[in-house]
């Protein structure tokens, strides 16, 4: 019988955390000067068998938190642990235990798809027949096998993405951890990346992610921080956080140049809350049709105007004042 | 490719074993084997020139200027017989400098493999150390045949000559390891060309192994004594000339053992650096 | 108006079989590139020095008078020195020309870049070589000038050893460019190793000819680096004869054969 590292708690009331995170630091040295703070003290718990999300834009602290998880980066100040292990001295055997899939591509493009997860899963101290019949089975879950035996570098950026993911599932992790596993593709490919990924959920695979783009948060996460300059802005499930800090529904209306910002002032009052972005202007309301026919109703003439539910987007927006992807 | 049958238990088996991770030995040695499966399809290319290399250099260096000289060297020594232990130590200086280079601004910046292997059990310690072991092999293989060519060359005289093949080796590690701290550090190759010929080729050229380092002017002598290759060069002379002392060969052993050791730490600490990021 | 990006590449209409004016501008690419690596310049400069302070006055001393191209007893410093400037005029340029443009070929995407816009491979190709010969003209200068202080210049005919180096690595960065674009993978370096390296050590760079068994002698004489070195010392020492301009024909053909080829496996490969 194999001795029970993690120890699955039998009691539903206690899940079974794999991951604590309390007052996490990390503050790079700057060349010249002060020191910088990529994260700036962050909480959160991440439960076996769940999809855990960090929701951010670009320079939040998502990857430098991903690389502290990872134990690739040391903890700069407050308190982490994997599987109750401590990253700063078991950094190996936490490794052994996770599959990582980096916001860059680290693959060996010199190499043939199979030696790459050939080597990857050496690197585990996997038995070769292990690997090979694992490497099969992990290729075709990625819908690689019949570029097994290609080089990866021709390979497109939504295979080698698929590649990694394969690669990253070879010494059976507990944990796979993706940094940005969809930018950068398009939207046909991630498609198939949110496809496997849903799989491996179907699975009870414990998946941490981060990303900026709040349909892959909302369509994958249990459970999602927001993250904004190094700090968490809000946690919860994607609907909590949306019925929280947005409205059922939002308008959408833009206005010709230069007319946007009259519009504003005659829309106040519509709705629970108004938000003028450069480009148009969003009101927040449960109920958008009526919105707009009261917009109508005060003499205004949007060039268009959008009825559409509320998302993670609106979360962010309404938490930080600015949109996710600038 | 026919489809494996593993048993769901054995795989599971191999999974809990992977847990367990071994002690850095065990972990160097499999970055070592990255590397042999990386090399693998393309050793036989590097055999043909690592022979006909050492062949012809012992015989235009060797042979050739040889048949020039007429004085200064040490009594009835040949030109040949001087140079060609000096060039052995040298080319292991080349073969050191040039394992610690390319491979590591790849693998760091290309190839992007050690990227890969730090979210493994591979700590960067252990990466260090196995790539070192893959470029000291390829160091001792070229070595040995260069050793060869000088045994066919008639150019050992003592039964110590033997020895001469490991000193070369300590004398490749010497560089091996401070290069590798070095090449860790950099985005871009041009740095490399430039350790190359402000480096290298000087101590290539000016640490007795073309000609007696009395001949250089007298304030160059303690840069001489400074560089590890002057003392590589120096043992394996004396070895292969049989006019090695119990306290020269400890002098120069020891002399190579520190700066082994002084590159050795410094390579620890800038792949832990570079690798875990803490810039 | 019809766009240059819709005109054939390959078009090898006579004038621009080797390349155009339009090449230049792949040369202040280069410079614009390389102008913060003035460190590669100067290393690069000071190598073939290096290399005349240790052979020439450091093993010179070992060595008495050696028999220079005329006949006459030269020393040593004065056999090896125009050698080292024929020797290290073929290196760069065989570097830059295999190595560099290999890389660039491979990883760069830079003519992927130029070839969008009005460049043809032609173009590129002469501009590649263009910049291998600026960079050795360079070189064979600071060279020259260094031994000079050693009273190797023994002649006025020496003057011209500039230019003669800079045909010198013409016609090798011809030979580099043309073997690049027929290379796969680095290991294929070994074998342009392997046809440096004899060269390197048995053209008459550090010994005469008159070492060798006769067979030997006339298999280095048809090598390129031979005839470099011949005509760099001819005119260093000033032993000057018809025969020098045989030898530099020998290396303006080599040039144009490899330039030509590497024009026109360029267009291969870039528009493929
Ligand atoms: N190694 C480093 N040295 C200095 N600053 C860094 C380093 N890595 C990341 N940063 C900085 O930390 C901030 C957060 O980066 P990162 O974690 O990559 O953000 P995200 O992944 O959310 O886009 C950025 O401002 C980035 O410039
Ligand atoms: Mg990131």
């Amino acid at each position: 019988m194999p001795g029970n590292l993690g120890g699955v708690s039998s009691s539903p009331s206690a899940p079974d955390v794999l991951i604590r995170a309390h007052g996490l630091v990390k503050t790079f040295p700057k060349k010249h000067g002060e020191a910088f703070t990529a994260v700036a003290g962050i909480d959160f718990e991440v439960r076996r068998g769940e999809v855990f999300g960090f929701l951010g834009p670009n320079g939040a602290g998502k990857s430098t938190t991903m690389r502290m998880i990872g134990c690739v980066s040391p903890v700069g100040g407050g308190h982490l642990s994997l599987f109750g292990l401590d990253p700063n001295t078991q950094g190996p055997r936490i490794r052994a235990r996770l599959g990582v899939v980096p916001q860059e591509d680290t693959l060996d493009v010199e190499m043939r798809v199979r030696d790459n997860m050939h080597v990857y899963g050496r690197y585990f101290g996997l038995p070769r027949a292990v690997i090979r019949e694992r490497a099969a089975r992990l290729l075709d879950f990625v819908q690689l096998t019949d570029r097994a035996e290609d080089k990866v570098e021709p390979l497109s950026g939504g295979m080698k993405r698929r590649l990694t993911i394969a690669r990253a599932l070879i010494n059976d992790p507990e944990i796979l951890i993706l940094d940005e596993p969809t930018t950068g593709l398009d939207p046909q490919a991630r498609h198939v990346v949110w496809d496997r990924l849903y799989r491996l959920k179907q699975q009870g695979t414990t998946l941490i992610l981060t990303t900026h783009y709040m349909d892959e948060a909302e369509q994958l996460c249990d459970r999602l921080v927001v993250m904004d300059k190094g700090r968490i802005a809000a946690e919860g499930a994607p609907r909590e956080l949306i019925e929280r800090y947005a409205t059922r529904e939002v308008l959408e209306l833009r206005f010709p140049l230069g007319e946007q910002e009259q519009a504003a002032e005659k829309l106040a009052g519509i709705g629970e809350r108004l938000e003028p972005l450069p480009d148009r202007v969003l009101v927040y309301a449960d109920d958008g049709e009526a919105a707009l026919t009261e917009a109508h109703r005060r003499g205004l003439e949007p060039v268009t105007a959008l009825v559409r539910r509320s998302t993670l987007e609106d979360v962010f927006l309404h938490l930080t004042g600015r949109t996710l992807v600038d | 490719m026919s489809t494996e049958t593993i048993s769901a238990a054995a795989s599971a088996e191999a999974t809990e074993r992977s847990r367990r991770v071994p002690g850095g030995l065990v972990l160097s040695w499999r970055q070592f084997l990255y590397w042999y499966t990386f090399f693998y399809r393309t050793w036989r290319g590097t055999v043909l020139s690592a022979i006909l290399g050492p062949v012809m250099y012992l015989t235009a260096m060797g042979v050739g200027i040889g048949t020039l000289i007429t004085h200064g060297l040490p009594d009835g020594v040949t030109y040949l017989s001087f140079i060609a232990p000096g060039v052995l130590a040298a080319m292991a200086m080349q073969n050191g400098i040039f394992e610690g280079s390319f491979t590591v601004l790849g693998s760091v910046k290309w190839a992007g493999n050690y990227w890969a292997a730090v979210n493994t059990p591979q700590r960067p310690q252990d990466i260090m150390f196995g790539t070192a072991m893959q470029g000291l092999a390829r160091t001792a293989g070229m070595s040995t045949v260069f050793f060869c060519a000088m045994v066919g060359f008639g150019t050992t005289h003592s039964p110590w000559s033997v020895l001469a093949l490991p000193v070369a080796l300590l004398t490749g590690a010497v560089f091996l390891f401070p290069m590798m701290a070095f090449s860790i550090t950099l985005d871009s190759d041009q740095p490399l060309t430039v350790v190359f010929r402000f480096v290298m080729t000087p101590l290539f050229l000016f640490s007795g192994t073309f000609f007696p380092w009395q001949q250089l002017p007298e304030w160059m002598h303690p840069i001489a004594f400074i560089t590890p290759l002057w003392h590589g060069v120096e043992l394996c002379r004396e070895l292969t000339l049989g006019t090695v002392t119990a306290t020269s060969a400890a002098i120069h052993i020891g002399y190579l053992l520190v700066a082994l050791a002084g590159g050795v730490a410094l390579a620890r600490r800038n792949f832990s650096r570079r690798l875990y990021l803490h810039r | 108006m019809t766009s240059y990006a819709l005109q054939p590449r390959v078009a090898p209409r006579l004038p621009g079989t080797f390349g155009t004016r339009r090449s230049l501008r792949l040369v202040e690419r280069n410079i614009v590139s390389y102008r913060r690596m003035w460190l590669m310049f100067l290393t690069g400069a000071l190598e073939p020095v290096f290399y005349l302070l240790s052979l020439g006055v450091g093993l010179g001393q070992l060595i008495p008078n050696v028999t220079g191209p005329g006949g006459a007893p030269v020393t040593y410093v004065h056999f090896v020195a125009p050698a080292l400037l024929a020797t290290a005029a073929m290196n760069g340029a065989m570097y830059d020309a295999t190595f560099g443009i290999f890389f660039r070929l491979k990883y760069g995407k830079v003519y992927d870049a130029v070839l969008a816009t009005p460049l043809t491979p032609p173009d590129i190709a002469l501009g590649e070589l263009t910049w291998c010969l600026m960079r050795g003209g360079f070189y064979a200068v600071a060279f020259t000038i260094v031994a000079s202080f050693f009273g190797v210049l023994a002649s006025p005919w020496a003057v011209l050893a500039i230019p003669a180096a800079l045909l010198i690595g013409l016609g090798f960065a011809g030979l580099g460019m043309a073997i690049a674009t027929y290379m796969k993978s680095w290991q294929d370096f070994e074998v342009v190793n392997l046809l440096m390296m004899p060269m390197f050590l048995f053209s008459t760079t550090f010994f005469p000819l008159g070492v060798y068994p006769r067979g030997l002698q006339l298999f280095v004489e048809i090598t390129p680096l031979y005839q470099g070195i011949e005509i760099v010392r001819g005119l260093m020492l000033g032993a000057v004869g018809p025969s020098l301009l045989l030898r530099a024909l020998y290396l303006a053909l080599m040039a144009l054969a490899g330039l030509a080829i590497a024009a026109r496996r360029f267009g291969r490969l870039l528009t493929a």
